[in-house]
């Protein structure tokens, strides 16, 4: 049966070793009772709770699923019950205000615990994800009564919430979006519209669901500029026996997350509040748009270190033919498969993409923090980082997130495909990460389009900014050049194709799309080519103390070895596709394709 | 009524022991730490005896370096109300423990007196029959069950042949078996709570113990590793080596 171990030496080697979390955190405001001890303390129980509650039932929310029966929706055996566990621990409360009864701490601090309850059992992991989602909303625009009446049964975990964004005809596109809100005499709408993909829109693991749901007043504006955001309960908080005509129409079948209930939701007049300003709905989505981003980000970290885990000790374990030069266990009946260089490949592929995954990932999450908590520069520089590095975040981790749960697969062989080992689920479970909250190729369009060349390139000097100066810092390091010198190279041909791609854009607006997928995997192998570096030169600086864990800090190196020289040179076939233009993609008559 | 318990720290039971290149010791360098499993089946007890009101106060009481603090701190988070740490330079003897607990005991006069039956390191089951010893308090050892009532504490330990119940008067020591109860996950906002609760830190001449060394550590060495076997073509060849060979039979 398949396990999840907490990589908790790893998570506090990022946390505390490469990103000094301790003085982050003692540089931001209300955030002093982040202390190393506690963040210790917090990952250990949270790691816990992960392995024993939540892991068991990964594979149970799979097999059994989600159920419908008239609009009621039960969830897989033991979700009910791990749910409570998990309110009663009081985790939904970690990361919010504590004027509503949050416990106020760093939401970078959030990732980390979703990290675990993530890897653990994804499907799971949702429930209590969309809740968040939703707790950000009300807390960046609700009014205090709104707050007062809903963020605080959400904080509690006693109510959940959803984001209701998708329709059937209108996905990525939502300024088509059709849902009516028909103001009434008393100041509440009548909200009128099906909403689809509504993940955990209905279920059985809280007594109440707090929708978040976006529709049209009657005078809006066309397009997305005539959005606006209205909470919809299921049950209104004075009737909370009678259904608000809010109902669930059906389940989707899924090819994963099983264990999450996608819902296709009904509102039938049902009553809701405006949150925010009316037609200004699409903003207020936005202002936390890269916080809910980083969350998907973090389900190709969570993939990838699941199926890292899992593979690894099969690889161990599974004898089978004889190493290359002869024997490696001559007592035993066969090798372990793990003696064969192309079964380390794919370790260590899935390793280095798990651990700079986690760098990045809580890397970014500092910047959430300081965006959220800090004034003046440090909060604009912060929030113009995170805008660049998010669309990197996810749409990068995902994509590798989901090679690396292939390559845990493969090292299977034939057992791979077998439900039991659990690998199948992984590859099927992490397939939606690349889709959901934005496609990659939205994403793509994102960073190069608006991200980086709207913005003349300022975004991303953002960034090579910081690679530039660590490269410097590190010019003199012999140890280090293994790693800085072709960072340093990559910076700069970052710049010179941005430069290239821009030129040619201002001729044809395909040429942007045509380079865009491209260029974001481009860019986020040296997104992680720089975390790779900072983490070698960390182990680097810690051997040389000698003050022991010796093997831990040999295996950062070896693996920014490997990163570095089986990983980083397929930016090489990126920047040929990125720069054979439009032209091939676009000259094929519409017509032409089905021949 | 006040219960006191005291916790290990020992090596996490999930973690794989390493012995030191020098047989001297097991490595604890860069090991992961917990408190002791049996120690929090203790202290879960006392909670839940403080839940059910027939407590009024929960300390938790450990001996060793500062890092023992964490494992006070997981106590606290679990719902213990302070802490105690008796600071020492190694976790010294069983016999020494006892005597720096009994001093502790002394000074809180807790009405019940709760350990683990034994730490997972050392696997002495030692403390708390010494404890018991050097109070005069009665002991019951190896608790599945705990029961207060009419100022007894009824307790089913767990013998080879089963279950043997005794009423004990109090105060009382009572060490805990596996089976008398699950422990809690802490809470996080219990966690948070935790690093406000009082801890004290003393020392043994404080206490006034005097520490005492009565054995020596001569040598650690892992099990020996489990060699390949061999195939035999008979059963007559297998009593031959079983005979010869194995000198089993």
């Amino acid at each position: 049966m398949p396990e999840y171990k907490a990589p908790l030496r790893d998570m506090s080697f990022v946390l505390n070793e490469v990103l000094d979390a301790e003085r982050h955190y003692q540089n931001l405001p209300g955030c002093e009772e982040a202390t190393p001890d506690m963040v210790a303390a917090i990952m250990e129980e949270g790691a816990k709770f992960s392995e024993r509650v939540l892991s068991p039932l990964n594979q149970v929310g799979d097999q059994q699923g989600c159920t419908w029966n008239d609009g009621v929706v039960t969830t897989p055996d033991g979700f009910k019950e791990a749910y409570q566990q998990f309110v009663e621990g009081g985790w939904p409360s970690l990361a919010h205000e504590t004027e509503w009864g949050g416990q106020g701490l760093p939401e970078s601090l959030g990732i980390v615990l979703n990290e675990m309850v993530g890897t653990a059992n994804w499907s799971w992991s949702m429930y209590p994800g969309l809740s968040h989602g939703a707790m950000n909303t009300l807390d960046a625009h609700g009014t205090d009564e709104q707050k007062e009446t809903y963020l605080t049964k959400l904080i509690s975990g006693e109510w959940t919430g959803t984001m209701c964004l998708t329709e059937p005809h209108c996905g990525t596109d939502l300024g088509m979006l059709r849902t009516k809100a028909e103001p009434q005499a008393d100041g509440s709408y009548k909200i009128s519209g099906t909403k689809i993909f509504i993940s955990a829109g209905e279920h059985d693991m809280a007594d109440n669901i707090i929708h978040i749901v976006l529709a049209r007043l009657p005078d809006a504006p066309a397009g997305t500029k005539g959005i606006s955001l209205f909470i919809v309960p299921k049950h209104l908080p004075d009737a909370l026996n009678e259904s608000n005509g809010v109902s669930c129409g059906s389940l989707e079948h899924k090819m994963g997350i099983h264990g999450n209930s996608t819902c296709v939701m009904n509102f039938d007049g049902a009553t809701g509040y405006l949150i925010g300003t009316a037609n200004k709905g699409l903003n207020c989505m936005f202002t936390f748009m890269n916080t809910a981003r980083l969350g998907t980000a973090l389900q190709g970290l969570a993939h990838a270190e699941w199926g890292f885990q899992n593979s690894l000790a099969y690889a161990k374990d599974r004898l089978q033919m004889r190493a290359l030069n002869g024997p490696a266990y001559p007592d035993k009946a066969a090798d372990p498969i793990i003696v064969h260089p192309e079964v380390r490949k794919m370790l260590l592929t899935q390793k280095a993409f798990a651990e700079a995954g986690r760098a990045m990932i809580y890397y970014c999450a500092q910047l959430v923090d300081k965006v959220k908590l800090c004034e003046g520069d440090e909060k604009k520089d912060a929030d113009a980082l995170l805008a660049f590095l998010t669309p990197i975040a996810k749409a990068f981790l995902t994509e590798v997130g989901f090679e690396s749960a292939n390559h845990g697969l493969q090292i299977f062989g034939g057992h791979g495909y077998i439900a039991e080992w659990g690998m199948e689920q992984n590859v099927r479970d992490s397939r939606i990460s690349m889709l959901y909250e934005g496609t990659t190729q939205i994403q793509a369009l994102d960073l190069l389009g608006r991200k980086v060349l709207m913005t003349q390139g300022e975004a991303l000097k953002g960034f090579t900014k910081i690679m530039h100066k660590f490269c410097q810092t590190e010019a003199d390091n012999s140890e280090m050049q293994a790693f800085t010198q072709p960072l340093a190279a990559l910076n700069k041909e970052w710049g010179e194709l941005t430069m290239n791609v821009g030129m040619k854009a201002m001729q044809n607006r395909d040429e942007v799309g045509a380079a865009s997928v491209d260029y974001l995997m481009y860019s986020g192998y040296i997104v992680l080519g720089y975390f790779w570096a900072r983490m070698a030169k960390v182990a680097q600086e810690k051997l040389a103390l000698g003050e022991g864990d010796t093997a831990f800090y040999q295996a950062k190196l070896t693996t920014a070895t490997f990163y570095f020289q089986r990983i980083l040179p397929r930016t090489r076939s990126l920047v040929e596709t990125m720069q054979s233009g439009a032209d091939n993609l676009m000259s094929m008559d519409q017509e032409h394709f089905s021949f | 009524m006040k219960i006191l318990v005291a916790v290990k720290r020992v090596i996490d039971y999930n973690a794989k022991v390493r012995v030191k290149a020098d047989n001297s010791d097991v490595d604890l360098n860069n090991t992961k730490m917990a408190i002791n499993p049996f120690c929090e089946i203790a202290v879960e007890e006392a909670i839940r005896l403080k839940e059910a009101g027939s407590a009024d106060e929960v300390i938790v009481v450990s001996v060793g370096p500062k890092a023992c603090q964490e494992q006070i701190r997981t106590a606290l988070a679990l719902g213990a109300d302070r802490g105690i740490q008796i600071e020492t330079d190694d976790i010294p003897e069983s016999l020494n423990v006892a005597k720096l607990l009994a001093q502790v005991v002394k000074n809180e006069e807790p009405g019940l007196v709760l350990l683990g039956k034994q730490a997972i390191d050392s696997d002495n089951n030692q403390t708390g029959q010494m404890l018991s010893a050097l109070l005069g308090m009665p002991q019951a050892t190896f608790a599945s069950e705990l029961t207060l009532k009419d100022g007894k504490v009824q307790v089913a330990r767990e013998i080879d042949g089963g279950s043997q119940t005794l009423s004990l008067s109090l105060p009382a020591v009572i060490t805990a078996d596996l089976r008398l109860n699950e422990p809690r996950y802490a809470s996080l906002p219990n966690i948070m709570k935790a690093k406000r609760k009082p801890l004290t830190v003393t020392t043994p001449e404080t206490l006034g113990v005097e520490l005492k060394t009565h054995s020596t550590l001569i040598k650690v060495t892992p099990p020996v590793e489990r060699s390949a076997g061999i195939l035999v073509n008979s059963v007559d060849e297998l009593v031959e080596k079983l005979k010869n060979q194995a000198n089993v039979i």
